[in-house]
């Protein structure tokens, strides 16, 4: 009945740990130094993310939706993990809006994508106060993507909205965050030309991500202003 | 007249022109049912080259065997070396006509890329790579592309065309 006992050290189906023992868990949690990730196996994996998620939907919006979805409990761990990592003195968790948006827009933006989000801008409309707005030139999300037309006003770096939700839902500032393509619209008056109009579109590419904060933020907010 | 690099053609495995675009002005245009056929022609050369091959292959084993028998019969196919088996031919790789030069390039997984240039255009293996490398990049990592369907990628004609144009400008 030899062959029967288990082999020592035989592979167990699923669950794979490294020959020295150590996982990810046993690295330290502030390295300063970066450590990359080969962008090409990030794009096949983030493909297939898009392909399961585009399985059986009814709408665009319920795409978006999934994607958001995985994206959220990212953003829940990336704010603690991001938090731990900055100097002891500042290791708050944001209090204001303003200092929220600047963690996402810095912190996160590098952490994700190693370098920080290229616009933030408060909306213009006074009657939508509550509505802010991150602006990506080139999402690395979306760097290989190109949607098809019947599916236009889909924007996979509906993603990393749904990890922006985390973010703001983890430091108690519920929002529901939403990514849109604007490069389009703003090429348009700029391809005057005939020749070379496409290669004047500087960002096709160009993605706001719409944060829309919850009532309840705004009055704690103004509240907090008086105080 | 130098034109560059004047056209762009991917053909998939079975034989189907999956992409098909031309650079510069004042071409006459093949209509569509044309280029499908050219495709379809073009693919078979390839695949009566491979068996052509095999064919005389088999036959000149054939004619080996035939005179050492004695020997194949007692090594058993272990004792002696085995027969060397060279790669197939690839198919088309160059043709040159007095108007334009057709290089072609086949990917380990059959896809076949065709780029029509002038004669007189440098580097053209440089140039297709940089093609299969777009391929690559922009047609298989896109999640809305389906395995040898057509390519209708934006971003993959963007790409293409601010490459293309550039080679095209710099001579």
């Amino acid at each position: 009945m030899s062959n029967m006992t288990p082999v020592k050290g035989k592979e167990q189906p699923g669950l794979r740990y490294p020959s020295n023992g150590k996982t990810i868990y046993h690295r330290p949690l502030n390295r300063a130094k970066t450590s990359e990730l080969s962008q090409a196996s990030f794009a096949y994996l983030f493909s297939e993310m898009v392909g399961y998620a585009s399985k059986r939907i009814v709408s665009i919006q319920d795409l978006e939706k999934r994607l958001n979805t995985q994206g959220h409990p990212i953003g829940l761990k990336l704010l603690d993990l991001l938090l731990h990592r900055e100097p002891a003195r500042t290791q708050t968790r944001p209090l204001t809006i303003i200092t929220l948006l600047h963690l996402i827009k810095q912190q996160l933006w590098t952490h994700l994508f190693g370098r920080a989000a290229d616009g933030l801008e408060k909306s213009s409309d006074p009657a939508r106060p509550d509505e802010y707005m991150i602006i990506d030139n080139e999402p690395l999300v979306n760097r290989y993507i190109s949607v098809p037309r019947d599916m236009s006003q889909l924007n996979c770096a509906a993603f990393v909205a749904g990890i922006i939700e985390g973010v703001c839902d983890g430091s108690a500032f519920p929002a529901r965050v939403t990514a849109h393509s604007v490069g389009k619209q703003q090429a348009a008056p700029a391809a005057d030309g005939e020749e070379g109009g496409e290669g004047k579109e500087m960002w096709p590419g160009r993605t706001v991500f719409l944060v829309k904060f919850q009532p309840e933020v705004l009055e704690r907010e103004s509240f907090l202003a008086k105080g | 007249m130098s034109r560059g690099v004047i056209a762009l053609l991917i053909i998939n495995k079975a034989g189907g022109l999956i992409y098909n675009r031309t650079f510069g002005e004042g071409l006459n245009q093949l209509n569509s049912n044309d280029y499908l056929v050219l495709a379809a022609r073009l693919n078979p050369l390839r695949e009566h080259q491979a068996a052509h091959y095999y064919a005389q292959q088999q036959q000149q084993q054939h004619h080996h065997s035939a005179s050492g028998s004695i020997g194949a019969g007692s090594g058993g196919g272990q004792g002696g070396p085995l027969p060397s088996r060279p790669e197939p031919p690839s198919g088309l790789e160059v043709m040159e006509t007095e108007n334009f030069r057709l290089q072609c390039f086949n990917t380990q997984t059959g896809t076949k890329f065709l780029l029509f240039t002038d004669t007189m255009q440098a580097n053209v293996d440089v140039a297709m790579r940089k093609v299969y490398e777009l391929y690559a990049d922009y047609v298989m990592k896109n999640p809305f592309y389906q395995l040898e369907m057509p390519v209708r990628c934006d971003m993959f004609d963007r790409k293409l065309n601010s490459y293309i144009r550039e080679i095209n400008n710099s001579r």
